[in-house]
């Protein structure tokens, strides 16, 4: 009941109130940072989804770079429209995380941790490599996503004709964003889940009771390459261009940084750790070039005095989740 | 009728050290089989042979006449072998009642997807565990700390769940690894019986690993003595307690103690 309420409440803030304050107050450039909260929260969705198997994943750059490519090669070069490509971005990473884990998820810990972190240079530097990509230039000037119709019935009007695509960009987002937290809620408390929580609280045992570890740490990683996948096509569909810095190593650390933020015993912790570290690092923008010294020291002190992120403030009854 | 398993010429070797050297037993169904043997003469690592953890380096090991070595653990678990470990090995974050149901996993009719959408077929698995794990925890006089979480529970209760998780896969051979270690003598012989109704109630074969002499000569078929890796003896309680070779590699280490 209070669950209902709760997501009740979220929906009402982020599709009505959220508007409305914006157009009241004037402040467009909202839609922007707002969208990006949403995008760069589903990928690190996925990233949590990794730590709920026992694995650090310092890697989500690498798909979401992969899944912005994929997108806008895609719509310029085969004429896909975007709302296609989405998916489609999504179920590459999806496939390219099986190729990539099938030998790494093996590893555990720091190894693990530390492999990931390489995987995102190493797609910049196949970015900057591959012909179809076009090298460091890379892919600009990409339409606007297009009308999206089911049997002649407009559900999304074409992006390029609406007065106000930041509105739209956002609520793109934001339903993306609510689908996705969707998902992860139903994985995490389906069996799927439960599971998932034996792989990271002791693998051996997990054997022991018929669990195919191997597999179901490719099953995650997979889904969680697939949220990485469709925020970076959804980016590179707002910034109409892709180069291969788009998405870099410290995108990759921060989408880490959001779960541990906002804690990884929360289905949702990842979601206000993207909001809190973004803002924050905004607000730090005023004190120039002591930024990046603040920001770290209260991240050190943050995660020693919350070491299970800020929803664990919630929890000191014990009630999980 | 052809025993359950047959343990033929199993050999581990880790480097130099050979941990089981060609070792030969059978274990027939419905029989409580336990290995004993000083420290470190390689009852774990038969065990990890047996459930098919470690791969063999000679020799095999097969269950109803079909090889299980070298298979993935969790296959041979899916066949109906599973192990629970020397170290109490549970899922620290979980409940008592959590773990049990998890662990029902290798009976679930309904695909992972499948409960991802909460299909009847998943709803049903669903229930379905919850009154088989509510049934094992009753099984295991647990209910007064079903909704405990694990990582505080006493030792014995920890084998006790580590015995529940075993059970919930539902298995034809389990093989307990040190089942009474850190148990007070009341605790022990509780467990002998729960042990003993495993095997009546339930029909499940049972191979164990114990130090506790009392304890083994009470609740086995029969015994399987192992040496610096090697078979030494093979036989009833009595006939092991009779037997001079038992009587020496004992009395030639720290656990003394064969008699009563
Ligand atoms: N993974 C391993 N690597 C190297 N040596 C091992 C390994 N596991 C066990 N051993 C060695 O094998 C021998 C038997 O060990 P183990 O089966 O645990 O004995 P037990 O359970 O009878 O006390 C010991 O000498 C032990 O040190
Ligand atoms: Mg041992």
């Amino acid at each position: 009941m209070r669950s209902i309420l709760g997501v009740t409440a979220f929906l009402l803030a982020v599709f009505v109130a959220v508007p409305w304050l914006i157009a009241v107050s004037g402040r467009w450039d909202f839609y922007y940072t707002l969208t990006s909260v949403a995008l760069l929260s589903i990928a690190s969705a996925g990233v949590w989804l990794t730590f709920y198997i026992g694995r650090i994943n310092i890697g989500q750059g690498a798909y979401a770079l992969a899944g912005g490519y994929v997108s806008a090669v895609l719509i310029t070069k085969a004429g896909f429209g975007f709302w296609l490509t989405l998916p489609l971005a999504g179920l590459f990473c999806a496939g390219l995380s099986v190729l990539i884990g099938l030998p790494i998820l093996r590893l555990r810990g720091v190894y693990f941790a530390m492999v990931t972190l390489v995987l995102t240079e190493v797609m910049r530097l196949t970015a900057l490599a591959l012909p179809v990509t076009n090298g460091a230039k890379g892919i600009t000037s990409i339409p606007l996503p297009g009308e999206l119709s089911v049997f002649g019935l407009v559900l999304i009007p074409d992006f390029a004709s609406l007065e106000n695509p930041k509105l739209a960009f956002y609520l793109m987002a934001v339903t993306l964003m609510v689908l996705c937290y969707g998902a992860l809620y139903r994985i995490v408390h389906s069996r799927l889940g439960h599971l998932c929580r034996s792989l990271q609280q002791n693998e051996e045992l997990a054997a022991s009771i018929g669990v195919n570890t191997a597999w179901l740490r490719i099953l995650a990683y997979s889904i969680s390459s697939f949220f990485g996948g469709i925020a970076g096509a959804s980016f590179v569909a707002i910034s109409q261009s892709v180069y291969p810095s788009s998405f870099q190593v410290a995108d990759s650390v921060n989408f880490m940084l959001n779960c541990f933020l906002g804690g990884l015993g929360f289905v949702f912790g990842p979601m206000l750790g993207t909001l809190v570290l973004y803002f924050g690092w905004d607000l730090l923008f005023t004190t120039g070039r002591y930024q990046l010294l603040i920001y770290s020291s209260l991240l050190i002190v943050l995660m020693l005095v919350l070491p299970n992120g800020v929803l664990s403030l919630l929890d000191r009854k014990g009630v999980r989740r | 009728m052809s025993p359950i398993i047959e343990v033929r010429g199993v050999t581990k070797r880790y480097g130099g050290l050979t941990a089981v050297n060609d070792v030969s037993f059978d274990v027939e169904k419905g029989e409580i089989l336990s290995v004993i043997g000083p420290n470190g003469a390689g009852k774990s690592t038969l065990f990890k042979l047996i459930s098919s953890f470690v791969r063999t380096s000679a020799g095999e090991v097969r269950f109803r006449g079909q090889r299980i070595s070298d298979l993935a653990p969790h296959v041979v678990a899916r066949r109906g072998v599973v192990r629970t470990f020397q170290e109490t090995t549970i899922f620290r974050a979980m409940t008592v009642r959590e773990n049990v149901i998890v662990a029902h996993h290798l009976r679930s009719k309904a695909t992972l997807a499948g409960f991802f959408l909460g299909t009847r077929a998943a709803r049903a698995d669903e229930a379905a565990f919850g009154a088989s794990a509510d049934d094992i925890i009753g099984f295991l006089g647990l209910d007064a700390i079903r909704d405990e979480m694990a990582s505080t529970l006493p030792q014995g209760h920890l084998r006790a769940l580590g015995m529940a998780i075993g059970l919930a896969t539902g298995p034809a051979v389990l093989l307990l690894d040190e089942p009474f270690a850190g148990m007070n003598h009341d605790e022990t012989m509780r467990m002998v019986t729960l042990v003993r109704r495993l095997r009546d109630e339930r029909g499940v074969t049972v191979l164990l690993v114990e130090h506790d002499m009392p304890a083994v000569m009470k609740i086995s078929d029969r015994i399987v003595v192992i040496n610096f890796g090697e078979k030494i003896a093979e036989g009833t309680p009595a006939e092991i307690q009779a037997n001079e070779k038992v009587i020496e590699a004992y009395l030639g280490s720290e656990d003394a103690a064969i008699g009563m």
